[in-house]
């Protein structure tokens, strides 16, 4: 599992990766209430605005982590945002993408970069 | 940076795992461990505890004993029957400034040898030194810094207090009373700011602790964050001072008229005018330019403060602003308060609101968003 400084988590699974936010991000973030995730098949670009996620209080985007195309969305989260809350590292899942350059994962954070950027 | 104050139970809600925000001038609790809309729910459902400390108290009374006369100055500042608010009563009123538009919003209670304001955090300071600059010196003012402010609300509320002392019971919406709890003065009315039926406790900061730890041996109660106090107010449709209701803003366009009270309207007699009473008058007459509305999002993206409404769905027209709104844990879906030119507003069902790059439909709707349940 590799991490951003925005607080995404990424998982490889063979040439795709599956995209969400930490733990760290759904407690700072409170109970969501709205989810808006970008089309299938959309080409982002690294940083680029595509998620937008509403807390009780606040609204927030989450930017692409890295170039590619997007393959998968989690429609289950727009229907019930607070699946984030309860499970973000599993069911509340984001979207999947393919990378235009999987060798970038690499310069992403591990896990102990990100705890030590959370701590 | 200013060093923000704390209030007497800052330990308090640090044990129950609160988050803090700074809040006019104040670190409070936004939310403790479950959740903004966890806390909504259980206030709704059983009772919720609120530390609203950072408001003003402020105590008003005549040093000659000539209350009548202090009736007048105060009617001067705020468009309420104070000559026949009853001893031991309260009433919701305004402090209105020279144009119409309102300085704060406020409870006033009659405690017989004095009046006790509870005014806004962020106004405090603000509305003591308007009522010092408006009353005359043979009249006292005290910012009561040394007494906290407890709210407890919801269907509970009545039997948690009432469980410590039963003459809660006789008390009726926005009585206000001093009564002791478990040997504690304490100054209590039946009385919030979340539609529920609850009760507002003013007590001295040296006691408040031992207080809530009393309350607190009733498991229905949680401590509830400023989060879930303003989801709760929201779809109560009660205004937020500094959104829905602001110096620029008149009680009309702020669709108060009901705080202008029947005796207070008529400028023909002996009655003391209120500040700003020309342009409220005309406005209760002919009508503002603006009024305040309620609105349901069509679709599920919440619309917020300073988001701007139009006729047209192009945003071509544009005819008012949102001035609260968010997500309502009780109905599930966002709901918002604006202000809407009042022209356009006969037979209009539907606006469209831009939120980010989208323009979006909402349904104008009666406020409130929810049945209150006041104990009148």
């Amino acid at each position: 599992m590799k991490y951003t400084e925005e607080h995404e988590w990424l998982k490889q699974e063979e040439d795709i990766v599956i995209v969400g936010i930490t733990e760290h991000a759904a407690e700072q973030l409170g109970d969501l209430v709205f989810v808006e995730l970008p089309n299938k098949d959309l080409e982002v670009k690294k940083d680029q605005e595509i998620v937008v996620i509403e807390s009780v209080k606040a609204a927030s985007d989450i930017l692409a982590p890295l170039d590619g195309v997007i393959t998968e969305i989690n429609d289950k989260i727009v229907d019930d945002p607070s699946i984030v809350n309860s499970d973000p590292l599993g069911e509340g899942w984001f979207f999947k993408m393919k990378l235009n350059n999987p060798g970038e994962l690499d310069k992403l954070l591990d896990k102990e970069e990100y705890d030590k950027l959370t701590s | 940076m200013e060093d923000l104050k704390k209030t007497s139970l800052y330990d308090f809600h640090e044990n129950n795992g609160a988050k803090f925000v700074p809040f006019a001038g104040y670190s409070m609790p936004v939310q403790y461990k479950n959740g903004v809309i966890s806390e909504h729910l259980h206030t709704r459902s059983k009772a919720g505890f609120f530390d609203v400390s950072h408001m003003g108290q402020i105590k008003i009374w005549s040093k000659n004993n000539e209350k009548e006369k202090l009736i007048q100055e105060l009617e001067r500042l705020m468009p309420c029957d104070l000559y026949n608010l009853k001893e031991n009563r309260q009433t919701y009123s305004l402090l209105t400034n020279s144009n119409g538009g309102v300085i704060d919003d406020l409870m006033i209670a009659n405690k017989d040898l004095y009046f006790q304001l509870v005014v806004n955090a962020s106004q405090k300071m603000n509305d003591y030194q308007h009522l010092k600059d408006n009353i005359s010196y043979d009249f006292s003012i005290e910012l009561e810094e040394n007494k906290s402010l407890l709210a407890i609300q919801g269907p509970r509320s009545e039997d948690i207090l009432a469980s410590i002392n039963s003459n809660i019971k006789t008390m009726k919406f926005m009585d206000s009373i001093d009564i002791s709890l478990a040997d504690i003065d304490c100054s209590i009315s039946r009385s919030g700011y979340t539609g529920e039926d609850g009760f507002e406790i003013s007590v001295h900061n040296k006691n408040v602790l031992q207080l809530v730890e009393i309350l607190f041996k009733k498991s229905e109660l949680l401590p509830i964050g400023l989060g879930a106090r303003d989801s709760l107010r929201l779809e109560a449709g009660l205004c937020l001072y500094g959104n829905d209701l602001t110096s620029e803003i008149t009680p009309v366009e702020a669709n108060l008229n009901w705080v202008i009270h029947k005796r207070r309207r008529n400028q023909s007699s002996s009655n003391i005018n209120f500040l700003g009473n020309t342009e409220i008058l005309n406005q209760l007459e002919k009508g503002s330019f603006y009024l305040r509305i309620g609105l349901l999002p069509v679709e599920k993206a919440p619309m917020r403060t300073g988001c701007i409404i139009y006729l047209d769905n192009e945003g071509e027209t544009e005819i008012g602003i949102v001035t609260s709104g968010g997500f309502s844990p009780t109905l599930n879906k966002p709901i918002s308060m604006g202000r809407i030119q009042s022209e356009y507003l006969e037979d209009l069902e539907k606006v469209y609101v831009k939120v980010r790059d989208k323009i979006l439909p909402a349904i104008i709707t009666k406020l409130p968003f929810i049945k209150t349940k006041y104990k009148i």
